[in-house]
């Protein structure tokens, strides 16, 4: 299939930036986007032009390296789907492609396709963890887990740090990234003992960063390529208020 | 240098606990006086870097991506094994041992295939304590599944994200130590070279991938895990940024390579479906817990797999391994499928492909279990391929994966550069001549979290503190200036080629003649081509923009250009080894039924390579390998 590329062009952080257009033959229906870039990019490195920086490594959508808005939408039209598995089967001949980098704040443009989204380690750093030094743990079976509660703390710690979801945001919130892990370590025993400290540290961090409040848009879950539910954003608004009224422990 | 492996004296079962009493101490105040550079951030490195500063050590940890969780282990998909025996099949330390030093084929170190045997209990306690979510069964124990080349229940998993919920855990242990101040974490720098000064590694030299800027990081110790180096041959199932110019940097430096020609091709993954394919998807081994392999029993059967009769069918590792079946070690399914495609009776385009079958676990165990077990699996599959796996068989073939060489370590992770001491994929150390499935994430967090606390300790309390070297000293400049030199020639360059056409004929070099097969007559023509590769891309690459800013075609060219070189290390490895041995076959030497076909008497030892200059062959030192707990036998698996 033949298609029309238009792609965010920014030097470096200090750059304007702006569209470029790009033709592209011959794309197979069974190459990843990001297969269908690395094309692009050696044709542009062939004719002595600087290629397209775009971000990725596993292409398995599981290390949250990749990320770019294609036509509007985090990741693309696929749900469910991060960038590096999409397949070009899911367009066809003649289409136009717009892609940008994540737009946010707190996520600064590097160059091109790359942003900087070191404020979601940050965040972590702040609570993001259960404070349990090597070779103090009790036998792996002392600690009971329900089937169900596994589960759920599962679903949350599928989250892959892509940052689609602030990317998705009208007001560029990290709710639902903040939120996936609270809900992760607050669905086990051994979460709970800091449960409340990790739940205010990481909201003030995640303020200060510069990311928005969240006002209900669900951007977020249906952008998320793991498909993380917005009911952590719930369960994390009374963790924090639970945290505020008891003190911070 | 005569190799010592420091192995410690004693009974197997307690070289190690008697190893701890015996190393020297650091004791809480000093420990802070040392400073500590852990480059990689992957299972190995995270798990060390948050270790060591809970310790008390002073801590630097260096990745090239932009954050400590990006890392390659986080792909890892189906489990980690442990030695806990909770479903009471006869599972134990020695078991688990023995099983690991067998798959190995009988080229892995008994005594430190012991330390990881015993030492796996307690990263399995570590990571629960963390919040690893391990799948748990309805009465809130952990859950476990088989993997290959064992016949007990012992591999623990997070559904099909194993890998991403371990480095996770070790990721958020890593956070705190940041926020605390004990770890200074240095993201988006690619380690370009080791410091060595008074023959003792002091250091590495550093890009900042966003500005370009090499600078240098001193320290007492400092320790690689910088991962495995498979994507030497361009195709494989690592992340895409995996590379060997770490480990490569430190062995011309002096640090020995060790067995670089055990490679690991994993049996089933997604085969290549064009000529534009960037890398290869594993699908995991796990799923030969209720897959079935087979291929058409007729040559060039083109019918679809459903109108394939059953007594049509060749399941050829039940077949071929009554007692393993589809569980059969990789290195031997592997080969097996090479063989039902070279037979002719490979399905799919080009015939590169077996199928990988559940319709009889689906009729036996529901849809819905099959779901919850490989649900995520079966969706990534059915998004490359566009195949829906519930209905038709997934279409597999074999893949590079793994790499079990790596820098020569002694007993305690230390290479032959004093100081520098490497862990997890990047050295050699505990999977022989083939790592068994699981066995990858139980080596790099045994590594980071229960051995190098140790004998990271013992080195220091050896050497004493001593004040930090200048940044001016001649060796740190010296190497400095290397960095820099070699980014301004790739730039400099002017040529025509891409850095990835480079790569990609390299790959398939290797692939064609060091690959699943290799014989003497190729790899002999492989060591003419890959300088011939070499003096092309030295002549001919073509990198646009400059050295001050983000560039990613700069950042592969420098790789491409370690690969190329080190190529030739592997592939002499490979010619001298006239044996076969877990991952490396050797078409000259097999058994009747073309099994792997070992050369005891001559091989039985670790090949570690001196680097010796450019252009000059690299020296070959043997450390002999003792089997004094295991019967050096012929592995079956049938
Ligand atoms: C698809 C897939 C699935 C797998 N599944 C399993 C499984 O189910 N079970 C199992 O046991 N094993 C599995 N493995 C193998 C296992 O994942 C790896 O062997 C293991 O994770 C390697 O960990 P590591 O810490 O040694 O290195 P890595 O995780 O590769 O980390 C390397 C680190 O080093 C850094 N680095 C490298 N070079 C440099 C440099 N020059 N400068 C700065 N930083 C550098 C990288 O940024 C990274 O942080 C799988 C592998 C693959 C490819
Ligand atoms: S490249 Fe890893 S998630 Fe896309």
């Amino acid at each position: 299939m033949n298609l029309r590329l238009h792609i965010w062009r920014q030097a470096g952080p200090a750059d304007q930036g702006m569209m470029k257009t790009y033709d592209l033959a011959g794309v197979n229906e069974h190459m990843s986007f990001l297969e269908m870039l690395d094309v692009l990019n050696e044709q542009l490195l062939n004719a002595g032009e600087e290629p397209v920086a775009f971000e990725h490594d596993c292409r398995e959508g599981i290390c949250g390296t990749c990320g770019m808005v294609i036509n509007g939408r985090p990741h693309g039209p696929i749900a469910r789907t991060t960038a590096c598995q999409l397949h070009m089967r899911s367009f066809k001949d003649g289409d136009e492609i717009y892609i940008e980098p994540w737009r946010a704040t707190a996520f600064p443009v590097v160059r091109d396709l790359v942003v900087d989204r070191s404020a979601f380690d940050r965040v972590i750093q702040k609570g993001g963890f259960i404070s349990a030094n090597t070779g103090t743990a009790p036998d792996g079976n002392a600690i009971l887990v329900p089937k169900t509660d596994a589960d759920h703390a599962m679903d949350a710690a599928a989250c892959i740090g892509c940052g689609a979801c602030v990317a998705a945001c009208p007001n560029a919130s990290a709710m639902l990234f903040v939120s996936a892990k609270m809900g992760h370590l607050s669905y086990l025993p051994q979460g709970q003992a800091e449960r409340s400290t990790r739940a205010m540290n990481m909201v003030l961090q995640m303020d200060a960063e510069g990311f928005g409040g969240c006002s209900n848009h669900y951007e977020c879950e249906a952008a998320c390529p793991k498909g993380i539910s917005v009911e952590f954003i719930a369960r994390m608004n009374r963790d924090v208020a639970a945290s505020a009224l008891f003190g911070r422990d | 240098m005569e190799l010592n492996s420091n192995i410690p004296s004693g009974p197997l079962e307690q070289k190690w606990d008697k190893h701890k009493a015996d190393m020297k101490l650091v004791n809480p105040a000093n420990k802070r006086k040392f400073k500590v550079i852990v480059v990689g951030t992957g299972l190995a490195g995270a798990s060390a870097a948050a270790t060591l500063a809970e310790l008390g050590y002073n801590v630097t940890a260096v990745t090239y991506h932009d954050s400590p969780r990006r890392a390659h282990s986080i792909a890892a998909q189906g489990g980690i094994n442990a030695a806990k025996n909770y479903q009471n099949d006869g599972d134990s330390v020695w078991r688990l041992f023995y099983d690991t030093v067998k798959g190995g084929d009988f080229r892995a170190r008994e005594a430190n295939v012991h330390r990881l045997a015993q030492v796996s209990v307690n990263i399995i306690d570590q990571c629960v304590a963390q919040g690893v979510p391990f799948a748990r069964e309805y009465g809130g124990y952990l859950d476990n599944r088989s993997f290959g080349g064992a016949q007990v229940s012992r591999t623990f998993y997070a559904r099909g994200q194993t890998g991403q919920q371990l480095l996770l855990g070790a990721y958020q242990a890593l956070s705190r130590q940041i926020g605390l101040g004990k770890v200074t974490q240095l993201n988006r720098r690619e380690m370009m070279d080791l410091i060595v000064i008074d023959g003792r590694a002091r250091g590495i030299v550093t890009r900042d991938l966003l500005t370009g800027k090499i600078e240098s990081v001193l320290g007492d110790a400092v320790l690689l895990c910088t991962g495995g180096y498979g994507n030497v041959f361009y195709l494989s199932t690592n992340a895409k940024n995996c590379n060997v110019t770490a480990a490569y940097r430190a062995y011309k430096r002096g640090a020995y390579f060790a067995n670089p020609c055990y490679t690991q091709i994993h049996p089933t993954c997604i085969p290549v479906s064009g000529d534009y394919q960037s890398k290869l998807t594993l699908m995991s081994e796990s799923l030969r817990n209720d897959g079935r392999i087979w291929v058409p029993k007729k040559h060039g059967d083109t019918r679809k797999p459903a109108d394939i009769p059953e007594n049509e069918r060749d399941y050829y590792l039940e077949r071929k391994y009554p007692s393993f079946g589809n569980l059969s070690p990789r290195d031997i399914a592997s080969r097996a499928a090479k063989e039902a495609c070279d037979d002719g009776r490979g399905v799919g385009p080009g015939g590169r492909g077996v199928y990988l079958d559940f319709a009889d676990a689906i009729n036996r165990l529901g849809k819905h279990t099959i779901e919850d077990r490989y649900g995520n699996l079966f969706e990534m599959y059915e998004r490359i391929t566009g195949d829906d796996p519930y209905s038709v068989p997934m279409r597999i073939y074999p893949a590079v994966h793994y790499t079990m060489g790596g820098l020569w370590v002694d007993y305690n992770l230390m290479s032959t550069v004093p100081g520098l001491f490497v862990l997890g994929e990047a050295n050699f150390s505990d999977h022989g001549a083939n790592r068994l499935g699981a066995s990858a994430l139980m080596q790099g967090l045994a590594d980071g979290y229960f051995v190098i606390p140790y004998t990271l300790g013992g080195y220091f309390g050896q050497v004493g503190p001593s004040p930090l070297p200048s940044y001016d000293a001649p060796e740190v400049k010296a190497a400095e200036k290397m960095a820099a030199d070699k980014v301004q020639s790739l730039l400099s360059i002017g040529g025509k080629r891409t850095p990835t056409s480079f790569h990609r004929e390299l790959g398939t070099l290797m692939w064609d003649k060091c690959g699943m097969a290799r014989n003497r007559k190729g790899l002999q023509e492989a060591l003419q081509e890959i300088p011939a590769i070499r003096e092309e891309f030295w002549k001919n690459l073509y990198v646009p923009g400059t050295g001050e800013q983000l560039n990613q075609s700069l950042e592969l060219a420098s790789r491409v250009a370690d690969f190329l070189e080190f190529a030739e290390v592997l592939v002499g490895d490979a010619l001298h080894r006239e044996e076969s041995c877990g991952g490396h076959f050797r078409e000259e030497y097999q058994t009747e039924d073309g099994e792997a076909k070992r050369n005891d008497d001559q091989f039985t030892y670790v090949a570690a390579w001196q680097y010796n200059g450019d252009g000059a062959a690299p020296s070959l030192h043997k450390e002999a390998l003792n089997f004094e707990n295991v019967h050096l036998a012929t592995r079956s698996y049938k």
